[in-house]
């Protein structure tokens, strides 16, 4: 069978730019920072306001290109920033305002190494600035993890699909392997941007004016000076990120049938990890990889039911050791659970993570 | 002759616009942004845009400007309105984006957005309400208080050695390329009330229009920041801030 999909040679970055104007994004807005610059640079070589309508704008700062994916989201529109981690958390103080008031955008951030200014190199250092939620007040945002060039093409519409059905940011926590290495990658098929009235039936709750003299005027504010009505809010928020946790938690796995060791990794570390996996079942070691594909919710079920197998863990990540809590919690600390990380834009190879893994087979952690 | 005789649709001068509802405001007695909010209500009203408007309002007195005007709005953060606006107007080309700020918003920590919404020639409308102090916070110095005048955090007066200078936002705006119209009103007397709703209703046909962005400052009056009372706040305001941020329209280039 002849296969009619359109595949390509590309960097990550160029993929999330080509996959935003096949989804029907409405509008890009972000600020240059390395190394996820080349999707602001791809969209604007792709000119697609003049093919899709899609808007893109190089913003001013960080600060003010969430705030663009505030108005833009609360218009009912499909819009996307992407950013590197210094921007990211810039960009705090706006997600926080966008959960309060649930409005759907989607966030990339292709990592570097932190914390301050830190390193242009890849990183995984903001796991929990994303799973736990950098800004202020308790709140939640979904986190896709791509691993491959891929799934930065196949998450953007993914991404949007879900900001949308729980009117919640969605991250897309990505790093600097991904968005700079090149693979084959399939690109998704095109699909038109809503119409106004499309946007009207999908969006009632948007702020546009749309069809104002037949409804009540919408607002977005997250102000509230009863303290009372402020907890109700809160008690909402918190019931549907209940939900979220409850439907949304995604993951792939690599040889855990019969795993007595697992590595748990994700992102660009996934890829490591696998390759360590091939090379230690050579050997005769009944390893496995758990790789998170949602961060937050994490995929706690799905690891508990591969738990019963399982002797000791090994979380491997480019950072100092932020998921690895996230497993604790998710088995109760019923296993062992061991740490490799790499650290201010140092990716770890898969030698490295193997080696880790043959110190705990072999009882030295 | 009746009351009844008198109150006839022919007979009508004055009337609340549709858009405005009749919840009790917040502002102080003498305050001038209840007045803007009527003008803004009845130009939309008259250029029939109900159904073509966002509103986006800020942080400071204005925060609660959504409970009076029933239009769409969005409650941007602290300075950011300029921001969301642009995303709103780019996204819906047809629509009326306006912001409605105070100074502590738009002149100083939402400066960035504001200078280069307006640099871009946004085509959106900013309202600027400047009353040279930190209302809602309880009457702060701004980037726009006076050298001399008292505020809670420059209690033995504004000192340029200290505190630096007032910053005349509205005028660095007239020399921004993006910037179609400038203008500086105030809404103190039935004057200076229609000539504000003149440059407002200016402003919000330019934005319809794809003409540049668009600028009103209104020079405002706050009686319990200033410790004044209404009538001693307006004399107050002629007679200091008029000197400092002078009236009328800074910019056309429409003309």
């Amino acid at each position: 069978m002849k296969d009619n999909r359109e595949c390509y040679l590309m960097k990550g970055n160029e993929a999330i730019a080509h996959a935003a104007i096949r989804c029907g994004c409405d509008g890009y807005f972000g600020y240059p920072i390395t190394p996820q610059s080349e999707v602001l640079e791809t969209l604007s070589l792709l000119k697609p306001w003049e093919t899709t309508g899609m808007v893109v704008l190089q913003a001013e700062s960080e600060v003010a290109a969430i705030n663009m994916l505030y108005g833009g989201g609360a218009s009912g529109k499909r819009v996307m920033t992407s950013s590197s981690s210094p921007g990211v958390a810039l960009m705090q103080e706006g997600i926080s305002y966008m959960t309060a008031v649930e409005i759907p955008a989607v966030i990339v951030n292709v990592q570097r190494g932190g914390p301050g200014l830190g390193t242009i190199q890849p990183g995984q250092a903001d796991y929990f600035q994303a799973t736990i939620g950098g800004g202020n007040g308790d709140y939640n945002t979904l986190v896709l993890a791509p691993a491959s060039v891929q799934d930065m093409a196949d998450f953007v519409d993914l991404a949007f699909n879900l900001a949308f059905k729980y009117r919640n940011p969605t991250f897309i926590l990505s790093d600097g392997v991904i968005g700079q290495m090149m693979e084959q990658v399939y690109l998704p098929p095109f699909k038109p941007r809503r119409t106004e009235e499309e946007i009207g039936k999908e969006c009632p709750w948007a702020a546009n004016g749309y069809k104002l003299r037949q409804r009540k005027p919408n607002l977005f504010s997250s102000l509230e000076m009863d303290p009372r009505t402020m907890e109700q809010r809160n008690i909402k928020l918190q019931e549907k990120y209940a939900l979220m946790r409850s439907t949304e938690q995604r993951s792939s796995e690599f040889m855990c049938e019969d795993a007595e060791y697992l590595f748990i990794a994700f992102g660009s570390v996934s890829r490591c990890a696998e390759e360590a996996v091939t090379i230690l079942r050579k050997k005769g070691h009944k390893v496995g990889l758990l790789r998170p594909i949602t961060l937050w919710p994490f995929p706690e079920d799905r690891l508990n039911s591969i738990l019963p197998t399982v002797k000791k863990i090994l979380v491997c990540e480019m950072n100092a050791g932020q998921m690895i809590n996230d497993v604790k919690l998710a088995i109760n600390c019923q296993r062992p659970v061991c740490h490799y990380g790499r650290t201010g834009g140092v990716v770890p190879t898969p030698e490295e993570l193997l080696e880790s893994m043959l110190q705990i087979i072999e009882g030295k952690d | 002759m009746k009351k009844e005789d008198i109150i006839q649709p022919q007979n009508l001068v004055m009337k609340k616009p549709d858009l405005m509802n009749d919840t009790i405001m917040h502002y102080c007695p003498g305050c001038s942004h209840g007045v803007v909010h009527k003008l803004i209500a009845e130009i939309i009203e008259e250029m029939g845009l109900a159904e073509k408007t966002i509103g986006i309002c800020p942080v400071g007195c204005a925060v609660f400007a959504y409970r009076y005007l029933d239009i769409d709005w969005q409650e941007a953060a602290h300075g950011r309105a300029p921001a969301v606006a642009t995303a709103c107007k780019r996204l819906w080309n047809d629509r009326l984006v306006f912001t409605y700020q105070g100074d502590g918003d738009l002149a100083c920590i939402g400066a960035c957005e504001t200078i280069h919404a307006l640099n871009r020639g946004e085509k959106i409308t900013i309202i600027f309400i400047n009353n040279a102090i930190y209302g809602m916070t309880g009457g702060q110095m701004a980037p726009t208080t006076l050298v001399g005048m008292k505020t809670s955090t420059c209690p033995y007066g504004r000192d340029p050695q200290l505190h630096g200078y007032p910053l005349n936002i509205t005028d660095l705006a007239t020399h921004l390329e993006g910037t179609a119209f400038v203008s500086r009103q105030s809404v103190h007397n039935v004057t200076a009330i229609r000539k504000a709703k003149a440059a407002i209703r200016k402003a919000f046909t330019n934005s319809m229009k794809g003409i540049g962005s668009n600028l009103v400052e209104i020079v405002s009056t706050c009686s319990t920041g200033w410790k004044k009372t209404p009538l001693e706040a307006n004399k107050w305001m002629e007679e200091n801030l008029f000197n400092f941020y002078q009236l009328g329209d800074l910019k056309d280039t429409t003309k």
